[in-house]
């Protein structure tokens, strides 16, 4: 039974409209006072279809499991096998998504290299160039080639262990970057060759190729250019992914990367957030599908991102056919983003007071693109991006992907895989009607996939 | 180095594979050697990712992005370019002898690049600090979203010439179809007259200034929206 039709003791004269709720009416008075849309930061606040939709079977009488924390589960992870010379082997298959310094403080950028160096897996740089921090501190760096080629020089792709060619994002398929003139502070306004405090709003297109078969000349180029040493991937924001997977593949990708509707950004309209792209779960059954008719399963490597928040968010998708994962949000969570306190010089400082000047609360904070980050991590402010201490958040999001790791290999030993890898579709069961249809998967205790 | 002659050398793309010209060009080489490409014949990805201060000849017509995201080497192309020459350059200067198609140009954070003929669309696109010159004219959409450098068209301008423009000027010697969103013809001052000489005699051309406009961003979209704080 839906809400509407639930029973209510409420007299009629105080009837909620289902059409114009108190939210949208909110929305009508918020876009008739400014005449201008919301721009807000990170991923879709929508209920979607997602992993959390999903159930593991685990062994049974038909099927062997591992022992929890003695026998060998295999984590490691190897990205671009098919053209590069020098693959990226990672210690697990969870990486960190491609963030700006810009959008993000240095700070925090040497955080996440620090975190991801310990744990053995791969950074990514963002839509303001490689910073000397990040590259230091980072053990493997993806370095993107963006629409805009914010700060792109031959140097920094020479120095990065593999590159990734950004077509789109799942927050925005379609949209390009956005960064507002108070983030645009000297030190970012030179690496962008923009002037200070400008309202920057990144192109959505190349400059240099417009199609699938420019593409394939310009990853050719990028080889050249390093020699034919890197992995190179490329990053579509999900709208079509099943088309999207095949032309990467036929333009000459070692790795694609689908980011699914529930990916964060720094800052978009909001009404791109919600209402364009696919659920990650959609995609990623489609972008699996792709690559299978192609015959590029294991040849062309699937990193799948957009709302992957646990371990066994990792083992589902992993189950369905990605190689790895990648994490933004999650990350952000991890060094403290929504917290009520963040943790400076030893101790914990009370951040709500900061969180009530942007007109938030800890919890529901996506203010990320006015540069006023409570927490020190979506910030230029010199006195802010103090609240965050690279060392201390590096400790974090070390534990975070940790966790995440162990959970992940407690879900394969239970469905009996010595390697993570090894998870698969039939060790899975969707709950939901939009999920098994998505993911293609029976729904639970039925042999049943909707549509299929 | 001392007392080590530079040396020439020449491949033909006919003989040797594209890729080992380039690693050729990229560490088995030393400043001030020239190398030479013989019957290139539209090959893509010519002579890219040059870090020296070398001298590249192609003899012939080159495909997509002839000396990518060059660094010092000076580079001249007997003959026509495809999309993205000189794309992404940092320094150094590349000519063009004939004509180059889309995107010439693009991206650009630095050197110069002559185009003795016409330039298709999207010439200077999102330039961000390199110069460059056009003997002929170019298409439309020249200069959109460049954030800086300088162009210098001696010919004729298509639609939308500097839409989206940040702080890129532009100095077109002909007709202009239409200019894009956000850019504005500017007076020219003393500094505009030299900069343009001073251009047009490193690219090898011989017009008058005085016959050149200038065209940069009124910046009227630098910030979302100037009314975004009116409360009623």
């Amino acid at each position: 039974m839906g809400p509407e039709t639930q029973p209510t003791n409420q007299p009629i004269a105080r009837e909620e409209s289902a059409g114009y709720d108190r939210r949208i009416q909110n929305y009508i008075y918020n876009a008739a006072a400014h005449g201008l849309y919301e721009i807000r930061g990170l991923g879709a606040k929508r209920k979607l279809p997602h992993f959390d939709d999903l159930v593991f079977l685990g062994a049974s009488m038909s099927r062997y499991p591992l022992e929890g924390y003695r026998e060998k589960c295999v984590t490691k992870t190897v990205l671009g096998t098919r053209y590069a010379s020098k693959p990226i082997e990672l210690a697990t298959p969870i990486t960190i998504a491609g963030m700006s310094f810009g959008s993000l403080s240095a700070n925090v950028k040497e955080a996440l290299g620090l975190a991801a160096t310990e744990i053995g897996t791969s950074t990514t740089t963002g839509d303001g160039g490689m910073t000397p921090e990040e590259r230091k501190s980072s053990q493997t760096l993806v370095y993107q080639c963006l629409p805009s080629r914010y700060g792109f020089n031959p140097d920094d792709l020479r120095q990065a262990d593999a590159i990734e060619i950004v077509v789109g994002q799942g927050a925005k398929p379609g949209g390009g970057g956005m960064l507002l003139g108070q983030k645009v502070n000297e030190r970012v306004a030179g690496m962008r060759t923009l002037p200070e405090g400008v309202d920057q709003r990144s192109a959505c297109r190349h400059p240099d190729w417009t199609g699938p078969d420019d593409l394939t000349i310009k990853i050719q180029e990028l080889r050249e250019l390093t020699d034919w040493e890197k992995p190179i991937y490329v990053k579509v924001g999900a709208s079509r992914p099943y088309h999207d997977v095949k032309l990467a593949v036929q333009a000459g990708a070692d790795v694609v990367v689908v980011d699914g509707m529930q990916g964060g950004t720094a800052a978009t309209q909001s009404v791109f957030i919600e209402h364009v792209g696919i659920p990650t779960l959609a995609a990623l059954r489609q972008a699996v599908e792709a690559l299978a008719e192609m015959k590029m399963t294991g040849q062309v490597q699937l990193i799948i991102s957009g709302g992957i928040r646990t371990g066994a968010d990792v083992a589902k998708a992993l189950a369905m056919g990605a190689d790895a994962v990648s994490i933004g949000q999650g990350a952000l969570f991890a060094l403290g983003c929504n917290r009520d306190t963040y943790f400076q010089a030893g101790e914990h400082h009370s951040a709500v007071e900061d969180y009530a000047a942007l007109g938030t609360a800890p919890g529901f904070c996506h203010h990320c693109h006015t540069g006023n980050c409570p927490v020190g991590i979506t910030t230029q402010d010199p006195i802010l991006e103090q609240r965050l201490e690279p060392a201390i958040a590096a400790r974090h999001l070390r534990n975070y992907l940790q966790t995440l790791t162990m959970e992940l290999t407690t879900i394969a030993r239970a469905a009996g895989k010595q390697n993570v890898h090894h998870l698969e579709p039939e060790d899975l069961a969707a709950l939901t009607l939009e999920a098994a249809a998505m993911a293609r998967l029976p729904l639970a205790g039925t042999n049943w996939i909707p549509g299929w | 180095m001392d007392g080590v002659m530079a040396k020439s050398t020449c491949f033909d793309l006919k003989q040797t594979p594209l890729r080992q010209v380039n690693q050729f060009l990229h560490h088995q080489v030393n400043p001030a050697d020239s190398v030479t490409i013989l019957n290139p014949d539209g090959a893509h990805n010519l002579a890219v990712g040059l870090d020296l201060p070398i001298a590249v000849e192609i003899h012939g017509h080159a495909g997509y992005y002839a000396a990518g995201m060059n660094k010092q080497a000076r580079v001249i192309i007997h003959g026509n370019v495809g999309t993205g020459v000189a794309e992404n350059m940092m320094s150094g200067r590349v000519q063009v002898k004939g004509f180059a198609s889309a995107s010439a140009g693009a991206s650009a954070h630095g050197g110069l690049l002559v185009i003795d003929g016409d330039a298709g669309l999207r010439c200077g696109i999102s330039l961000k600090g390199g110069d460059i010159v056009v003997g002929g004219s170019v298409g439309s959409f020249t200069a959109f979203m460049a954030q800086a450098g300088r162009i210098v068209v001696c010919g004729n301008a298509g639609d939308a010439i500097g839409d989206s423009l940040y702080e890129a000027v532009l100095y077109v010697r002909g007709e202009i179809k239409s200019l894009g969103a956000d850019a504005q013809f500017e007076p020219m001052a003393e500094a505009d007259y030299a900069t343009v000489a001073d251009l047009l005699d490193k690219a090898g051309f011989s017009h008058d200034p005085q016959e050149f406009k200038r065209i940069a961003s009124a910046k009227q979209l630098y910030h979302w929206n100037v009314d975004a704080n009116q409360e009623y």
